[in-house]
């Protein structure tokens, strides 16, 4: 099984804060991570990988320090990884487009797995999309797989609907949190990382037109002002004080 | 060109809402309101698109049992051909993010997903979404056509049923490309039928609970306030199942806005957050002083949640009687 793993490194929106002067979100300093969603993706590609052996590429679409996350998929278990700067501009198109003409480009793949959404933007198209322009089918929101030779056969939580889909190769998936417990890499296995390759794809090599087709033209922080009263005093008086505030609040009626 | 306005969701409720948005939008263009209904013919539904806003439904008539993406947004991308179709909403359930976006690679076309809000600036579609965890709200304009837009239930507000509305019914037959995939079971989730989405108080529960028993905790204080829902954090849905899944709250769970929302044993994980940011007054209660959630409530008490719960329970009680 050849397997090709889509990767995202994202800001940790946990540590991020709003500048309260420009209202705009401070992206600078926070640490950056692979999308929570994607870790259970490259996950899942190994245990397939144990199970059928093969091949598994991590592609992240990334700043140039991505590299050193990259270097974390590799850790986990992915074979070789590829990183594709981000061009001067770019929205959801055309990270999707680079990704369809990188996947071109490793041309030998049975199933290409992504995280049912980034833990960022949480737009969670860029799989189905993927699917679309390559025109391959698709299997979203799996929380169960099981591979076979010839056929894989995904459970998906659709929220009202469990349905269970079952597809031959090649095939896109998109898995939920609930698929996995990502691994946490040995030290071992994090030195190892070190001989595996990273190969560095530009943008205007796979793409003629890097035009977007979307533009974000404003960000706006979202502050959320909260009282942050906390008791803490022993239990009774806490709860006296609580019940006070509540009803004082009107919110119990 | 022919800048004509279409709405599509697999949901009756989604799609009037759309047809709603879809309206107003085909109307600043001085343009035309599509709707599609794909599988039976159902004249009956159409008419009530009609009623409703919509000034053409096309009913792609077909055998299709269940949805599946790959037909779907083959038989949507021939209706976009044929009508011209540049402005194209779609109801922001699963099943349609997954075919929006696939129908975005399908016709090279820009996408959005989740739109808060969708209104022309500059004569260009802009829309409005939620990002970094419910932290920010980005802005995002079209610079190209077709347009797909996803816009989740209760963000429009339906316009009022008008049944002197008059529209055309196109009934059509499309030939389906075949797909590698198929449907092999479908079965509902377990589900409670709770609507946490509407409640006015909110107990939820997280990883602070020991056992699945434990719940009844939270459920007895819930009894003790009117207008209550027990709600939870992914771990106690997703991964224990000790709940059903529409007890879920979080960015991928549901999004709430009661007036109280009481966190018990809840961590605070940014993705819980961004469910119930939207929340009257927020009180968390944990044994962790340092957890995250304090940073999100108004009031917090640090304490083992099996020692606050019943004393809460208690002094509400006394309170309210």
């Amino acid at each position: 099984m050849n397997i090709i793993v889509c990767a995202k490194d994202v800001v940790d929106a946990s540590e991020m804060k709003i500048d309260s002067n420009t209202n705009k979100p401070i992206l600078e300093g926070i640490s950056k991570k692979i999308s929570d969603i994607d870790k259970n993706a490259i996950e899942e590609a190994i245990k397939i990988k144990e199970k059928h052996g093969g091949k598994i590429t991590a592609i992240t679409v990334g700043t140039p320090d991505s590299k050193e996350r990259i270097k974390e998929l590799l850790a986990m278990g992915a074979d070789e990884g590829v990183l594709i700067p981000y061009p001067e501009k770019y929205d959801y198109h055309i990270v999707s487009k680079l990704l369809a003409e990188a996947i071109k480009k490793i041309n030998e793949y049975d199933i290409i797995i992504c995280g049912e959404a980034s833990t960022d933007f949480f737009s969670g198209q860029i799989g189905p999309k993927i699917a679309g322009l390559l025109n391959i089918s698709q299997i979203t929101y799996a929380f169960n797989l099981n591979v076979e030779k010839d056929k894989i056969i995904g459970e998906r939580n659709m929220g009202e609907n469990s349905v269970t889909t079952e597809s031959s190769y090649p095939v896109l998936v998109t898995v939920t949190k609930e698929i996995n417990e990502p691994r946490l890499p040995s030290l071992m296995e994090i030195l190892g990382a070190a001989n595996k390759p990273i190969h560095e794809w530009n943008a205007d090599s796979l793409l003629n037109d890097t035009n977007t087709k979307i533009e974000t033209i404003d960000i706006k922080g979202i502050s959320m002002e909260r009282k942050n009263i906390v008791f803490k005093d022993n239990i009774d008086d806490s709860v006296t004080k609580l019940v006070d505030s509540l009803s004082k609040d009107g919110v119990l009626g | 060109m022919i800048y004509m306005v279409l709405v599509f969701s697999d949901n009756r409720n989604l799609n009037i809402e759309l047809l709603s948005k879809g309206s107003e939008l085909a109307k600043e263009l001085g343009e035309k309101l599509t709707t599609i209904i794909i599988g039976k013919s159902d004249e009956e539904l159409a008419n009530e698109y009609i009623a409703f806003g919509a000034e053409e439904v096309y009913i792609a008539e077909n055998e299709i049992e269940f949805f599946k993406s790959e037909e779907f947004s083959d038989i949507i991308e021939k209706i976009i051909n044929e009508t011209n179709n540049n402005y194209i909403l779609i109801g922001s359930n699963k099943n349609g993010k997954e075919l929006a976006s696939r129908l975005a690679g399908k016709i090279d076309a820009g996408c959005i997903i989740d739109c808060s809000n969708i209104y022309f600036k500059d004569k260009k579609i802009t829309a409005e979404r939620t990002v970094y965890s419910g932290n920010a709200i980005s802005i995002e304009q079209f610079n190209s056509l077709p347009a797909i837009l996803t816009v989740s239930s209760k963000v429009f507000d339906p316009l009022k049923k008008d049944e002197k509305n008059k529209g055309n019914i196109v009934k059509k037959k499309y030939d389906i490309e075949k797909s590698s995939s198929k449907i092999i079971n479908v079965k509902e989730m377990q589900s409670e039928s709770v609507n946490v989405e509407d409640a006015e108080i909110i107990v939820s529960c997280g990883r602070g609970f020991k056992n699945k028993e434990d719940i009844k905790y939270a459920n007895e204080l819930a009894d003790t306030l009117k207008g209550k829902t027990i709600g939870c954090s992914r771990p106690i849905a997703a991964d224990l199942k000790w709940l059903s899944e529409d007890h879920w709250i979080g960015l991928s769970g549901h999004k709430v806005k009661p007036k109280l929302y009481i966190a018990a044993g809840i961590s605070g994980q940014i993705q819980h957050i961004a469910g119930m940011r939207d929340s009257g007054i927020i009180v968390a209660i944990n044994k962790d002083p340092e957890a995250l959630i304090f940073k999100s409530a108004d009031y917090g008490i640090v304490g083992d949640l099996y020692e606050v719960l019943p004393k809460l329970a208690t002094a509400l009680k006394n309170k309210i009687s």
